[in-house]
């Protein structure tokens, strides 16, 4: 410590200075807060005020740098100093623009501004700047594991970003479902024909290019580690394993079409119906000219039938929309009117839907003459000729066409791997001796596409309906596997130029991921942060909490049952800092002590003074934004509460709580996202951790004497400004009926 | 039913899409609707037509011949080209209403006595009689196109805007006895007669 320099900088400018008294407030940062250094600036973030304390960081040897101005959220790019450990008081948008204006409240706002330069100077005393943690064996190599469309674009973004790429592919060719297309959408102006598929040409550069490995007839047999340093085994159909060391995953395992064996009444299975993928045979096969039958009959007519066995809510096919289906149907529509426009192509659709530019490829295909009828489909039968029965939902009649061959669209399903509630399911169920549960196991490991040897299960959580999506708000292209990226139909239904965007995207993502692993640091959400987690092991009780309620599953066990974390794994939200009931889990800056201080920091009012307090922990990523927007659009809030942002909610630990309530604050609110099903939480279930472990608080809480009314959580969004404030008169009102807490006093 | 009917039906069979798109005044516009509905929210005369022009377009891919050209719904069009505006296709759908009424008037199928068709009939007789539109006799032979008792009940009805337009110098009565025409009268007639030749070679009618 003797080596600590600590700096306050107070910015009077933005209209703090006319608003609060800045010489008090510095007062207290001498005497209270205790810093060595104490400057004030009218301009703090302009060039001037940001050299004056690089200045003093380089020349007065400051090493913990407390900045008052405005939100820790405004203003970053001119308080980035990355060689101290930096806190931030917020008295703009948290205080002058926040607390009504006039001089009636000029007293309560002063106290506001002052308990939070308190809470700053004490909570960087116990900040240290984080080092990061550079793992030895780190590569930046990436593995691509499916070598259709989707895996060669990873694998080729990557190569030519000058990254090592290794892709493995389970069958003797690449090229994917890709082979089995005649041609493929337009991706290009005009958007009117459909274009070569590609898929050879792609294949010979990724053979070719000397930075891509290939393993065909292969798969992954185990994945090992964490990123930066994953030890992945690839088994080759002869027998031979290989292991490889990748620093990121990017998993592009593709789909199946939906059977078409499960829509008899749709007339799957007779001879004159196919689905598009047996539609694209019969036109490879001829290859340009007339597009003939399997019994060799050319089709003089056709109809497609979309959302066949799609957005069912019947329960027996797939309920979601494949997306492409609409844009495919046109493209094979346009192989028959291109051959000859006197064949009648029907599109019996319900809504369609042509995302992107596929609007004016649906347009290409009315002016080539097909027909878009907008009806439900609901029987095929017949034999040399099909007879469709529908409803037309413009003329609402029930009536019926005929056609030598119907093209059913039946979609995609995901080939994910292993579904994870089933695998946990299975596990147990075997592990408890069950002799069925054991051969299901072993049927459903050869399902898995990565087979990590994660805590969590061997595949990638799939969100819905078997997509290994993870929340496409808050995570575009992320999964919930860090460094693990999913691209293309096994993410969600796509086309193939979504399927090569997503791809892209996946590999870039992959590339970041190691570049982070290789410098320590955090991918995401808090990219760039270079604190991880760090536990004192000696007062670890192995409880496991940290391990189990961990999001990610970055904390495996060793064999002394200690805690062994997998740093690259982490993404900071410190959901394990808030679960450990003995405290012993802290990151650099940020910590129990941290957060702990600033609680106790706060000076509270005797009863008497009727001058509640009320304890704000909001999660940085939407409730604290939340709050930084109510100050800017001027929704004024009670300046009785005092706000400290937290990483997720996950990361409270009830010693805040208890803390707090002891010392005489008459309540607490905790602001977190979204949870359950829609949830909006930026580490997956941290909020939803938070609920379930601050539930039994109230158990603590009755035991104090205390009314549970006196601790409250919300589901904040990031847009909720006016909401929140309004949320906090609230509550004031709320416990000004219930009284000042007990507890005042005691502290 | 008339021998350009029979003609049409055993030249198209059941492609009746396509029989519009060659026959119909802007008919290739047809298969590019793509059935919003705009036209059908949009139209004022929406909820009085047995067919908006959207299930007209629907019905025609749908190959009900019969239905749209013996349908009044065309007729019912008072061209206020609202749908035109608000198709997000562009697609100039008055137009299209106009020539299906025209095609059909022409195959002999159009319904009879419809009013709207009733007065274009007249109208043009009569423009095409004198080069130019004779008020007196056009408005007589719409009041008495139910007969004579009912035509009689029209002009009493009508009697006192007749006789504000003849105050006003509007109306001549004298011009009920042939009235006068333009310059070159038959050069009109020809004219017109060429004009009809050049569409119906195009249209494929002759």
């Amino acid at each position: 410590m003797a080596d600590n320099k600590f700096a306050a900088y107070l910015c009077s400018g933005c209209g703090i200075g006319d608003i609060l008294d800045v010489a008090k407030l510095e007062r207290v940062a001498k005497v209270e807060g205790k810093m060595q250094i104490i400057k004030t600036h009218p301009f703090l973030c302009n060039e001037e005020g940001v050299k004056m304390i690089r200045d003093d960081i380089a020349n007065e040897g400051v090493t913990h740098v407390c900045i008052a101005a405005c939100s820790r959220r405004a203003k970053a790019e001119a308080f980035h100093f990355p060689t101290v450990a930096l806190s931030r008081a917020n008295l703009r948008e948290g205080v002058i623009w926040a607390v009504a204006e006039g001089a009636e409240h000029d007293e309560v706002r002063q106290e506001m501004a002052e308990d939070y330069i308190r809470m700053s100077c004490a909570e960087i005393k116990k900040m240290t700047l984080p080092a990061g943690n550079v793992k030895e064996s780190s590569s930046k190599k990436i593995l691509v594991v499916g070598g259709g469309m989707s895996g060669m674009t990873a694998a080729q973004a990557a190569a030519e970003a000058g990254y090592e790429v290794v892709l493995v592919e389970k069958t003797g060719q690449l090229g994917g479902f890709a082979n089995q297309m005649w041609k493929r959408m337009p991706f290009n102006m005009p958007y009117a024909e459909p274009q070569p598929t590609g898929a050879a040409e792609l294949s010979a550069q990724i053979t070719s290019n000397p930075r891509i490995k290939v393993y065909l007839n292969s798969t992954v047999a185990e994945t090992a580690g964490a990123p930066g340093r994953f030890k992945v085994k690839i088994a080759a159909e002869s027998g031979s394993v290989s292991e490889e060391l990748c620093g990121a995953i990017v998993q592009a395992s593709g789909f199946t079409t939906y059977p078409i064996e499960k829509l008899p009444e749709l007339g799957g299975g007779q001879p004159n119906v196919v689905d598009q993928a047996g539609l694209e045979a019969l036109a490879r096969a001829a290859n340009g000219g007339p597009i003939k039958r399997a019994d060799g009959k050319e089709v003089k007519s056709v109809v497609f039938i979309q959302c066949a066995g799609q957005r069912d809510d019947s329960g027996t096919h797939l309920p979601y929309c494949s997306g492409h289906c609409c844009g495919t149907s046109i493209k094979q529509a346009i192989y028959f009117k291109d051959q000859n426009p006197d064949i009648d192509t029907v599109v019996m659709y319900q809504d369609l839907r042509v995302p992107g530019m596929g609007e004016d490829f649906y347009r290409s295909a009315q002016k080539k003459g097909v027909i878009f009828t907008k009806g439900k489909a609901s029987k095929v039968t017949g034999g040399d000729t099909c007879t469709v029965e529908f409803k037309d939902l413009i003329l609402d009649e029930d009536t019926a066409t005929q056609a030598d061959l119907v093209v059913l669209a039946t979609g995609q399903v995901p080939n994910a791997g292993v579904n994870l509630d089933e695998w946990t399911a299975t596990v147990t169920a075997a592990e408890s001796g069950d002799e069925a549960a054991k051969t299901k196991k072993a049927e459903l490991q050869k399902i898995s596409v990565l087979n990590l040897n994660y805590r969590q299960g061997p595949d990638m959580p799939q969100l819905k309906y078997g997509f290994a999506d993870s929340h496409f708000i808050c995570f575009p292209y992320e999964t919930r596997r860090t460094g693990i990226y999913a691209a293309g139909p096994m993410r969600r239904p796509m086309d193939m130029h979504q399927a090569q965007e997503d791809a892209t995207g996946a590999a870039l993502k992959a590339i970041q991921a190691v570049e982070n692993a290789a410098l320590g640091r955090a991918a995401h959400p808090r990219a760039w942060d270079l604190s991880f987690p760090k536990a004192r092991l000696e007062g670890c009780t192995q409880c496991k909490r940290c391990t189990v309620e961990c999001p990610f599953g970055a904390i495996d066990e060793d064999e002394k049952r200690f805690p062994v974390f997998n740093e690259e794994r982490c993404r900071r939200c410190g959901t394990c800092m808030g679960a450990c009931p003995v405290r012993v889990i802290s990151f650099e800056n940020y910590s129990c002590d941290t957060v702990g201080m600033q609680v106790k920091a706060v000076e509270v009012p005797d009863e008497d003074e009727e001058k509640p307090r009320i304890l704000i922990l909001a999660c940085e990523n939407d409730a604290y934004p939340a709050l930084d927007m109510a100050g800017m659009q001027r929704h004024t809030y009670s300046a009785f509460v005092r706000v400290i942002p937290v990483r997720c909610l996950g990361s409270v630990n009830t010693i805040w709580i208890t803390d707090a309530l002891n010392s005489g604050y008459d309540g607490v609110m905790m602001m977190g996202c979204q949870k359950g099903e829609n949830y909006q939480c930026h580490f997956v279930k941290g909020s939803e951790m938070a609920y379930y472990r601050l539930g039994k608080v109230g158990d603590t809480m009755k035991g104090m004497g205390l009314e549970p009314e006196r601790m409250q959580t919300y589901e904040i969004a990031i847009t909720d400004g006016a909401r929140v404030a309004k949320l906090i008169n609230d509550y004031v009102e709320q416990l000004n009926a219930l009284g000042p807490s007990p507890m005042k006093g005691f502290g | 039913m008339s021998e350009a009917n029979t003609q049409a039906i055993a030249r198209y069979k059941n492609n009746f899409l396509k029989e519009v798109e060659e026959r119909v005044e802007d008919g290739q516009w047809v298969k590019m609707c793509m059935q919003c509905g705009v036209c059908a929210g949009s139209c004022p005369f929406g909820p009085h037509w047995e067919h908006s022009p959207q299930k007209i377009f629907m019905m025609i891919r749908a190959g009900k011949r019969e239905e749209v050209l013996t349908s009044d719904s065309m007729w019912m069009c008072t061209s206020c080209y609202n749908c035109i505006v608000r198709c997000p296709r562009k697609l100039p759908i008055t137009h299209i209403m106009h020539g299906l009424a025209n095609y059909a008037h022409r195959l002999g199928l159009a319904p009879k006595g419809q009013p709207t068709r009733d007065i274009a009939v007249l109208f043009w007789k009569n423009v095409v009689k004198n080069g130019r539109v004779n008020e007196m006799t056009f408005s007589l032979a719409m009041y008495f196109r139910d007969g004579f008792g009912q035509g009689i009940k029209n002009a009493m009805a009508m009697k006192d805007i007749g006789l504000g337009m003849m105050k006003a110098k509007r109306l001549n009565p004298m011009e009920i006895f042939g009235g006068h025409t333009c310059k070159d009268k038959s050069g009109i007639q020809r004219m017109i007669a060429k004009a009809r030749e050049i569409e119906d070679k195009r249209r494929r009618l002759a």
